[in-house]
């Protein structure tokens, strides 16, 4: 049954990646560790559901909602509470507390709202029809998974190498002060950017409430510290870092949980990261150097 | 009446300070930043290192001090090796040095910033400062006197509970002269010293660096402005492009051809 | 008078129990946070702190101090170990390195059943914890950290908080001095563990993961990492928080998270700041005397 882990391994990657790019994303962009990235992941699970059960909306239809309601957030965030902090030039580690407390804010503010049960989206509404690829048996969740993810991320390299948005935001992250002298709106883009960071996730957190065919306002943590761990793995602030990063992942995990036994699973995630952080902590494609003013 | 003991009254195991590099080179990746540099510091003189901006000059001090480590060559503290030793050792061995751009601690008094230098002389153990022993009382109060003296003698004289963050930009750069002094080096790296300065501050820090020299210590320095180098050392070294291009006394350098080109079109 | 005291007591002395706990956890993330480290791994060396202590007077029917001592002395030797390689990292690194770990230590924690109890934890812990131990274990953390800022050690760490690189050309071994903080760090996180274990006679994996982790650094980042005063005093009002707005017990966490938040954008240097109240009271701010002289401050005012 190798191919059908494989496959699993791939659709859990595929989301891992998902998630781990929106954190890389304000990384790389912004230089924070935006640890409310796991909250914004699960609002996003939760607006889908409520447009699906409330509006009776079709499945692609909660998607882009989920998508704005957490773009919308991540943006909220930023103007919020990282905007003042860059304005006050804070030590990196502030923000990093900040967006602590917003993920505990929302994660009890939702559990308040929504209750703590888990949730479900409708059966009929999962695309979980079998198809046969290749003597491979995979439902249509995964290949919607799979497909939607690879499509995004490459959507995402695309933009980040051709084009002049792109330039642009790779030279922010080199120094956002440099890249203010040459004429780029640095702010501007820091909002486009914690908007399709947040916005990532929110679409990760549909999937993944489909995937596992759970919502319950805690999903975001767990997540969360798989994402620290894909991107250290992957290399901070790099894209293909975070999409190596999270198949990698997916892939231990599931062949950990077929050959081991599923208890460790976790401690596969930070087992490995600990590993990556004693022998070369910029990860696999990140660089060491310190991002300049 | 100068509270500046000399060198060798305080550096008492310390090697005798001829700093040498000898065909050292550094390389970043396929970028060679330094190539077969060597000259020699004599002890007791004041060795000048110029050189166009981007030549490699902090390279060097960033060598010497074991903040980074060279890609070939060697480095030698009279006759010891520094190469692979970390900072605080190469510290220890009497080498200091201030930062072309200010690396003073800003939350903390001037007072404080000095005393931070003293930090391997205060040679008190756990029990000592743990029960606040005599030891410990004695020898936090002669450091702090010794504080007082440094900063009086770079011209900070009484401004010992100033916050550093408060300083003017000249006052900083004093500071992190009293700083490096209590370490109690034997050879004293300054990286572009009076950078920033207006003249009048210049003069005042040329006439203080003139009294450390005569107390007996080596001193070796990074400058572009002209008059201050050829007012002050003794030999100078010239870097371009990771290269020393020419090195001697004030006069030779400033008639010698390879020099001349290198500068020329830059102002000072 | 004293029966007022007698029913104060009765109802709240756990409550000042676990502020005295709280306050030695914050205390242990200061020392960290006092030289720039931002660890995260204290609630695990808590946790590591608590179960050996526990597993050694239930298992090994061992006396409370040798039980307590050991409880202080494992996490210390896998602080060192730890602190080693993951030292050597800056900043964000670190913080994700240490709370890897500190996840590790709770999923090993979880699932090494037979030795831990698994999820379902210790209990059955002797209660021996007595006020007084607990008070007496603040003061003499409490004072050795005084102490310890007043010395050299306690200024290099502020030297290398502000800049490690210019610290370490000025002769501070900055590695070890960071080993140092973190290692006595974990070995006051393991105290509190101990003590915390042996009051409330029950552990489980779950109370020493990311959220306690969290709540401490809620703590003192609320108090002020200035001095010492201000991470006892977040720990009191944070402990005593949930208390007062019980009438908002659903709120509860949110409530933290806000105050995370707000604490962040609008008091920067926490509830207990000096310099801003010597400024309100027109004096001129310095920064604490730490020559080791004896008279509280030296300048008087201006």
């Amino acid at each position: 049954m190798l191919e059908q882990q494989l496959v699993n391994a791939l659709s859990l990657g595929c989301v891992y990646a998902l998630f781990a790019l929106g954190f890389t994303l304000v990384f790389g962009v912004l230089g924070v560790i935006n640890l409310s990235h796991g909250a914004v992941f699960m609002v996003g699970a939760y607006a889908a559901l409520a447009v699906v059960t409330h509006l009776a909306a079709p499945l692609w239809v909660a998607l882009i909602v989920a998508l704005l309601a957490s773009g919308l957030l991540g943006l909220a965030i930023d103007f919020l509470v990282l905007r003042p902090l860059r304005h006050r030039n804070a030590p990196h580690l502030i923000p990093m507390i900040a967006t602590i407390g917003i993920a505990i804010f929302f994660n009890s503010g939702v559990q308040g709202v929504f209750g703590a049960e888990n949730l479900r989206f409708p059966s009929e509404l999962v695309p979980d029809k079998q198809l046969t690829v290749a003597g491979i048996q995979i439902s249509q969740l995964e290949v919607a998974i799979i497909v939607l993810s690879f499509a995004l991320m490459a959507a995402l390299m695309i933009v980040m190498r051709r084009t002049q948005l792109g330039r642009a935001l790779r030279a922010i992250a080199e120094s956002p002060k440099a890249a203010a002298l040459l004429g780029i709106n640095v702010e501007g883009l820091f909002y486009l950017t914690s908007f399709t960071a947040a916005a990532l996730g929110g679409v990760g957190g549909v999937l993944i409430a489909l995937y596992s065919n759970a919502v319950f306002p805690l999903m975001g943590q767990p997540m969360l510290h798989k994402g620290v761990a894909v991107i250290i793995l992957g290399g901070m602030g790099d894209i293909r870092g975070a999409l190596v990063g999270g198949l990698f992942l997916g892939f231990a995990e599931v062949l950990s949980v077929a050959y081991i036994g599923s208890t460790m699973r976790d401690a596969v995630a930070f087992g490995l990261l600990f590993l990556v952080l004693l022998v070369r902590p910029q990860g696999i494609f990140g660089k060491i150097l310190e991002r300049k003013a | 009446m100068s509270a500046l003991t000399s060198p060798s009254a305080s550096a008492v195991s310390a090697p005798a300070p001829m700093l040498a590099l000898d065909k050292v080179s550094k390389r970043f990746g396929g970028l060679s930043v330094l190539e077969d540099v060597s000259f020699a510091v004599p002890k007791g003189c004041v060795f000048g290192l110029i050189g166009p901006n981007g030549a490699g000059k902090t390279t060097v001090f960033n060598l010497v001090t074991g903040l980074i480590a060279p890609t070939g060559g060697a480095i030698t503290l009279g006759g010891e090796s520094l190469i692979g030793k970390k900072p605080h050792r190469i510290t220890r061995l009497g080498i200091a040095r201030t930062f072309q751009n200010i690396r003073v601690f800003k939350e903390m008094t001037l007072r404080e910033n000095v005393v931070v230098g003293m930090h391997t002389h205060l040679g008190y153990g756990v029990p000592q400062w743990l029960f606040s022993l005599p030891g410990y009382r004695a020898a936090e109060r002669r450091a702090a006197e010794r504080a007082e003296e440094l900063l009086s003698w770079v011209g900070l004289g009484g401004r010992a509970s100033d916050i550093a963050d408060n300083l003017s930009y000249g006052g900083q750069r004093r500071l992190e002269l009293a700083r490096a002094l209590a370490t109690e080096p034997s050879l004293l790296l300054l990286d572009e010293p009076v950078a920033g300065m207006n003249s009048g501050e210049k003069d005042e820090l040329m006439a203080v660096i003139g009294r450390i020299v005569s107390r007996g210590y080596t001193i070796f320095l990074i400058e572009h402005d002209m008059r201050f180098i050829m007012g002050l050392c003794e030999r100078i070294a010239v870097i371009n492009f990771g290269r020393v291009i020419a090195e001697g006394p004030p006069d030779a350098i400033r008639s010698d051809p390879a020099v001349i080109e290198a500068y020329l079109g830059r102002e000072e | 008078m004293s029966d007022w005291l007698d029913t104060f007591w009765a109802i709240y002395s756990n409550l000042v129990l676990t502020i005295g706990i709280n306050a030695l956890l914050a205390l242990s993330i200061w020392l960290t946070l006092s030289c720039g480290l931002l660890a995260m791994a204290n609630a695990a060396f808590m946790g590591l702190g608590a179960y050996t202590a526990s597993l050694l007077t239930i298992n090994a029917g061992a006396p409370f101090p040798v039980a307590v001592l050991a409880g202080v002395a494992l996490p210390t030797v896998v602080a060192l170990i730890v602190g080693l390689p993951t030292l050597r990292l800056s900043g964000v690194y670190l913080a994700m390195a240490t709370l890897g770990f500190g996840e590790v230590v709770r999923i090993v924690l979880l699932n090494a059943d037979s030795l831990t109890g698994g999820a379902l934890g210790l209990s059955g812990i002797p209660q021996l914890t007595q006020w007084w131990h607990i008070v007496l274990a603040a003061l003499i953390v409490l004072l050795v950290l005084r102490q310890l800022r007043r010395s050299r050690i306690g200024r290099a760490l502020e030297a290398i908080k502000e800049d490690q690189v210019a610290a370490s050309l000025m002769g501070v071994d900055v590695m070890a001095h960071k080993m140092l903080a973190f290692a006595l760090g974990a070995a006051i996180a393991g105290l509190a563990g101990a003590l915390s274990a042996h009051l409330s006679s029950y552990i489980g994996p779950g109370e020493f993961g990311f959220d306690r982790g969290v709540d401490i650094l809620t703590m003192t980042i609320f108090g002020g990492i200035g001095g010492l005063t201000g991470p006892v005093l977040g720990a009191a009002v944070i402990t005593v928080l949930p208390e007062l707005l019980r009438s908002f017990r659903d709120y509860r966490t949110m409530i933290n998270g806000a105050i995370l938040v707000l604490v962040v954008l609008f008091l920067p240097k926490g509830l207990w700041d000096p310099a801003r109240m010597r400024s309100w009271f027109g004096r001129k701010p310095s920064y604490a005397p730490t020559t080791g002289a004896d008279s509280p401050s030296a300048e008087g005012p201006r």
